[in-house]
């Protein structure tokens, strides 16, 4: 080992080791406390800690409330993510063939983007007003209760979240388009391609990976989504929009069970890294071939 | 032909703005005079009014909050630079021990769902005695900051040619003066986005903020909206009012940042 090679290990180690004491304290340490806290009686309020084990894990597998919100989170993500993806395509197909006015255009696209989710909230909150909500005016004045009805809410949930969300995949997919050299339209022209054709051997295809990506971005997203729910419809009515991270957040902060709720937090956190572990497998083969 | 074009650019922008209304809304509410709210809508209203503007600027903990928030995201920024900048390097240039485990640390990282880091971050905080403060938000917020701000920053450095560092080495200069005075002046821009990213990420920040604040004197702008206070009616216009500003960092960085913006979030996604 050189003299330079041994100062690059000290300096490398110099430059890591701020961050690394940051992210094992305020990351690494709270991730690996959660699971030794599901397994605690922990009620600050009555001074209650006790070990019970695997007993909130035994509790939440006959727990209704907890399947009836496995359930409001998998159609959450399934519906918004897919309509996101659907609508971003065909957003970004819209921008590629725009010449002026580009940078106005993103300005609008990413403003939703780009707003605090509590804002989002709020905004739709209105929107959705029974009476006065614009929705409901478009609507030819009807006075449908999108917040308070069982079967609406959820819809009203989706809908807003996809409106937040889809500019972020537009905007992923006409990168991947701008990256596109003309040639290869030009020749596709020549060859004799139509205009249905090229969409579907030419750009689709050259999307796939991209489109891989933003579906793990966005599953990800969709299944801790937390304060869209929380500040819009406060996981109501009837629990039909209650997801996982709302029923873990009242049971930590509202009903102050620490360890039941750490629990149900765990069990978001192992769907989380499932989703990403099954992503990264199921993405290596086609990095290798690609 | 061009006239063809011109009416494609014309409707691709029209969607869009359709597709921003709900935020255009929000604006028209904030300027129409409480007694028009809950009438029959009009584009327009018909006498525009600041009374809601005055309302949140003298009776609600809004200015207040703005205060904190700026603070907040402006001091999880600059915390996550002097941490992630000097580790981003490394983690693109230098020969670490364990590297593979610590970049899949990071990418671990920002997917831990905050609901699960919610409750053990709680108990730190409460037991160090800093609920309530900024300081609590800023070292919860660095935890998703950081690895965010490493990730994006070690793409940026790997892209810069090594070449132009061995000039540097040739003259003596070490490892910090080749950072300072080689890397960053060619990654500015890189390092330009991925603060714009995490402010913007630390100013919409929710969950953490509604948890470990419990007075004015630490809620930001997500958590004083949520809570906007209502006496007998919800005041809708005040509401508007209040969400109109606490928009406006972001609105401001798609407006006039927005290519520091779209590089940040194309550079995450496009790259691995």
């Amino acid at each position: 080992m050189t003299a330079r090679q041994r100062a690059d290990r000290l300096t490398g180690l110099a430059f890591t080791a701020p961050a690394l004491l940051a992210l094992a304290a305020l990351a690494v340490y709270p991730g690996l406390w959660v699971l030794w806290l599901s397994l605690q009686q922990r009620i600050p309020i009555f001074g209650i800690a006790r070990f019970v084990g695997l007993e909130h894990y035994a509790f939440l597998a006959g727990d209704a409330r907890f399947w009836n919100a496995v359930r409001v989170t998998l159609t959450f993500t399934v519906v918004s993510v897919a309509l996101e993806l659907a609508l971003g395509v065909l957003v970004a197909l819209a921008l590629q063939r725009q010449q002026a006015g580009r940078r106005l255009a993103l300005s609008l696209l990413l403003l939703a983007w780009a707003l605090p989710s509590v804002v989002t909230a709020k905004l739709f909150e209105w929107l959705y007003h029974p009476s006065a909500g614009l929705v409901n005016v478009l609507l030819g004045g009807r006075a449908l209760n999108w917040l308070g009805d069982p079967h609406l809410a959820l819809p009203g949930l989706i809908a807003a979240d996809v409106w937040r969300t889809m500019p972020f995949v537009a905007l992923l997919c006409y990168a991947r388009l701008l990256t596109i050299p003309p040639e290869v339209y030009e020749a596709a022209r020549v060859d004799g391609a139509g205009r249905s054709a090229t969409l579907r051997w030419i750009t689709l295809p050259l999307l796939r990976s991209i489109l891989l990506i933003a579906l793990l971005f966005r599953t990800l997203d969709a299944l801790r989504a937390f304060d869209l729910m929380f500040v819009l419809t406060g996981g109501g009515p009837a629990g039909t929009t209650e997801t996982l991270t709302v029923y873990a957040y009242r049971s930590l902060f509202q009903t102050l069970q620490l360890g039941f709720g750490a629990a149900i937090g765990c069990v978001i956190f192992a769907l989380v890294m499932l989703v990403a572990w099954a992503y990264l497998r199921a993405l290596r083969p086609e990095r290798a071939a690609a | 032909m061009t006239r063809r074009r011109r009416a494609w650019d014309l409707a691709v922008l029209l969607l869009l703005v359709l597709w921003a209304t709900p935020y255009f809304w929000q604006v028209r509410t904030s300027f129409t005079p409480d007694r028009e709210l809950l009438a029959a809508p009009r584009v327009v209203p018909s006498a525009p009014t600041l009374a809601h503007y005055q309302a949140v600027a003298e009776r609600s903990v809004m200015p207040r909050a703005l205060g904190n928030s700026v603070g907040v995201a402006a001091l999880t920024t600059l915390l996550a630079l002097v941490l992630g900048v000097p580790a981003a390097y490394a983690v693109a240039r230098l020969p670490i021990p364990g590297k593979r485990l610590l970049l899949l640390l990071v990418i671990a990282s920002t997917a831990f769902p905050q609901i699960s880091t919610v409750s053990p971050l709680y108990l730190l905080l409460r037991a160090l005695n800093l609920r309530d403060t900024w300081t609590a938000l800023v070292m919860a917020n660095t935890s998703f900051a950081l690895p965010l701000l490493m990730w994006l920053l070690a793409g940026f450095i790997r892209e810069i040619p090594v070449e132009l560092e061995e000039a540097a080495f040739l003259d003596g200069a070490g490892r910090a003066t080749v950072l300072r005075r080689v890397i960053l002046p060619l990654v500015a821009p890189g390092v330009a986005s991925a603060a714009l990213l995490t402010f913007l990420a630390a100013w919409n920040e929710f969950l953490f903020a509604y948890t470990f604040t419990a007075s004015e004197a630490s809620r930001t702008v997500p958590v004083a909206l949520a809570l906007f206070p209502g006496v007998f009616e919800i005041p809708w216009g005040d509401i508007a009012a209040a969400s109109i500003l606490a928009s406006l960092p972001p609105v401001v960085i798609v407006i006039a940042l927005q290519r520091w913006l779209v590089h940040g979030l194309v550079a995450g996604a496009l790259k691995d």
